[in-house]
């Protein structure tokens, strides 16, 4: 355990000396914000439109669930897709580069320390991106009173999503020496992953059913209506078993062929 | 302290490594010499658990590297040809982590990085980035990173490759002041480093060891002919004629002259008692005696002889040697 933080910690502190952390923190802050912003100024908009009607008769009631956190959680996985790669891009690439692996691979440290380490280590960027999507929502809390139930289950689909997406970024970050080669796979392949069930919404081939299957972005609808579902919990589990398992199968075949 | 026991790598069709056994006891400094591309790299990534031997077996301080790497990890420090830095963190930061991942007690630390920047001497450079630190200090954090954790074992890449004359000398100085305590394996292309540091040299071409054996024996056994260089005042023909007359001598050239003083190379056989015999001829016929100097085969001859295919000594056979010093002579004619 103590291996896997003193690894983590070298991984998030080096995010904070190099631009990464800030270029990330700095564009997800105003990406999301931006969408935070749009959806909320259509609630208040709503909301006075339908005050000034007195309430009426017919008058869906306003939820700020509906139009303001849900539609923001939504779109925060498509800027994730965008900004992952920028965290996992370096993870073992640069390593790679610059030599240090051979200082971790000679350390007495087990594989699954050094992989573990670098993912917790990207986990805790990603928490810092969480926690400017907590403050954009604590002004929802300050001056309406939304339902606080959902929070917990929001934040374990987030670290979930993130979770899943950080583990396929770490494992093509050890394929290469090259990070722009990393994040450009990684971009890519998590776009696909986004976009999988796009295509299948106008059919129901088996195919299709299972393009809905693996998409990511399927996987976070049901945490966004402040629903746990298990098959959810499956996939995300499983995506971040199966991304940090290649990870290690990829570090073992590093040395066979170094 | 090291068995390595009849250990090949091979990658794909590549042979890196062919065959090769020998072991280093505790306190030991051995050299692997040889020229790049020889397999020393490859040997040393081995013995660090980098690398899984193709077959045969490797063992540190008892523990084999592939069924117990941990175990072995621990008992070495590695300092690979390029020291493995981080550019973003500071000396201090970057020694902590290193202290972290070698399993070192959280307590220790701070008291272990201050002793290793005191015995590299890179205490002033403690809280320097290390992307801005100087190629020399750069090697010595290298250094220091590869004994945070006071191991058995030191393995060492080219430890001196880019560093200039004086920080050589002072790393040289550095890695002897270890010897007491740990022992050393470190590679090299450069012989001076050898016989400087080392207790033994293991000579290595093509993946595989052509000697193994003390600086000192490796010159005296694979020595040829001594040579002494005289120079002389006195009559030319007759220097020559007095001094070929004397037995044990097999052969004296004139080397080069500057007035009446001729530099003479006299070849001696073994034995030690010759070049006394020659001085006491020169003076006793009554000619100006200026200087003596004895030339041996130095370690640059020696490791020449063995790794270059043209000129093995004692091996290959007399009929190839003979053609190929005609086809020599040829070639000379036509020029």
């Amino acid at each position: 355990m103590r291996n896997i933080w003193t690894l983590a910690m070298r991984e998030f502190k080096v995010y904070f000396t190099s631009p990464i952390a800030y270029i990330v923190l700095a564009a997800f802050a105003v990406i999301f914000g931006h969408f935070f912003t749009t959806s909320l100024a259509f609630f208040l908009h709503y909301s006075a439109s339908v005050a000034a009607q007195g309430g009426g008769m017919g008058a869906p009631s306003l939820n700020v669930h509906q139009i303001v956190i849900e539609p923001s959680l939504g779109n925060l996985g498509i800027v994730l897709v965008f900004l992952m790669p920028m965290i996992t891009m370096r993870l073992f690439a640069e390593e790679k580069r610059s030599g240090t692996i051979e200082l971790l691979l000679t350390s007495p440290l087990q594989d699954y320390h050094i992989i573990a380490g670098k993912w917790v280590g990207a986990l805790l960027l990603y928490a810092c991106l969480l926690a400017i999507v907590a403050a954009n929502f604590s002004v929802l809390f300050v001056y309406t009173t939304p339902d606080w139930k959902p929070v917990p289950v929001w934040l374990l689909g987030l670290l979930l999503m993130g979770g899943s997406m950080i583990a396929i970024g770490t494992f093509i970050s050890t394929l290469t020496k090259n990070q722009i080669v990393a994040g450009v796979l990684t971009f890519f392949s998590l776009l696909m992953l986004w976009l999988l069930n796009w295509f299948s919404s106008y059919e129901t081939s088996t195919f299709s059913r299972l393009c809905e299957y693996l998409a990511i972005s399927a996987h976070f609808e049901q945490f966004n209506k402040g629903v746990i579902e298990l098959k959810d919990l499956v996939y995300h589990l499983s995506a971040i078993s199966l991304g940090l398992f290649l990870a290690k199968r990829s570090l073992e075949a590093l040395r066979w062929k170094a | 302290m090291i068995q390595v026991e009849r250990v090949s790598k091979r990658y794909g069709p590549k042979t890196a490594v062919n065959n090769i056994s020998f072991e280093v006891d505790r306190g030991e400094i051995v050299g692997f010499l040889g020229p790049n591309g020889a397999g020393k790299t490859t040997t040393m990534r081995i013995l660090t658990g980098f690398l899984p031997p193709t077959s045969g077996t490797a063992k540190v301080g008892g523990f084999d590297v592939v069924e117990n790497p941990i175990e072995v990890k621990r008992r070495i420090g590695y300092l690979p040809e390029a020291p493995p830095l981080y550019p973003e963190m500071e000396v201090a930061d970057y020694l902590r982590f290193v202290a972290g991942i070698k399993g070192i007690p959280k307590k220790d630390i701070p008291r272990r990085i201050d002793s290793v920047l005191e015995r590299t001497a890179s205490a002033d450079v403690r809280d320097t980035i290390v992307g801005k630190l100087s190629k020399g200090y750069r090697q010595r954090v290298g250094l220091a990173q590869a004994l945070i954790h006071d191991p058995e074992v030191l393995v060492l890449d080219e430890p001196t490759s880019g560093l200039d004359p004086k920080q050589i000398i002072e790393a040289r100085g550095l890695i002897r002041s270890l010897a007491g305590d740990h022992t050393i394996i470190l590679s090299t292309h450069i012989l001076p480093e050898v016989s400087s540091t080392c207790s033994r040299v293991i000579i290595i071409d093509e993946g595989r060891i052509e000697a193994s054996d003390t600086p000192e024996n490796l010159t005296a056994q694979l020595q040829g002919p001594h040579s002494i260089l005289l120079d002389v005042e006195g009559p030319e023909s007759a220097v020559q004629a007095r001094l070929e007359s004397e037995p044990g001598v097999r052969q004296v050239s004139r080397e080069s002259a500057r007035g009446d003083r001729v530099v003479w190379r006299v070849e001696v056989g073994k034995d030690g008692a010759i070049p006394r015999r020659v001085a006491d001829v020169v003076v006793t016929s009554g000619w100006g005696l200026y200087s003596m100097q004895p030339v041996g085969l130095s370690l640059e001859d020696i490791f020449l002889q063995l790794t270059s295919d043209e000129q093995e000594p004692g091996r290959g056979d007399d009929a190839p040697a003979a053609e190929e010093a005609a086809a020599v002579e040829e070639e000379a004619q036509d020029a």
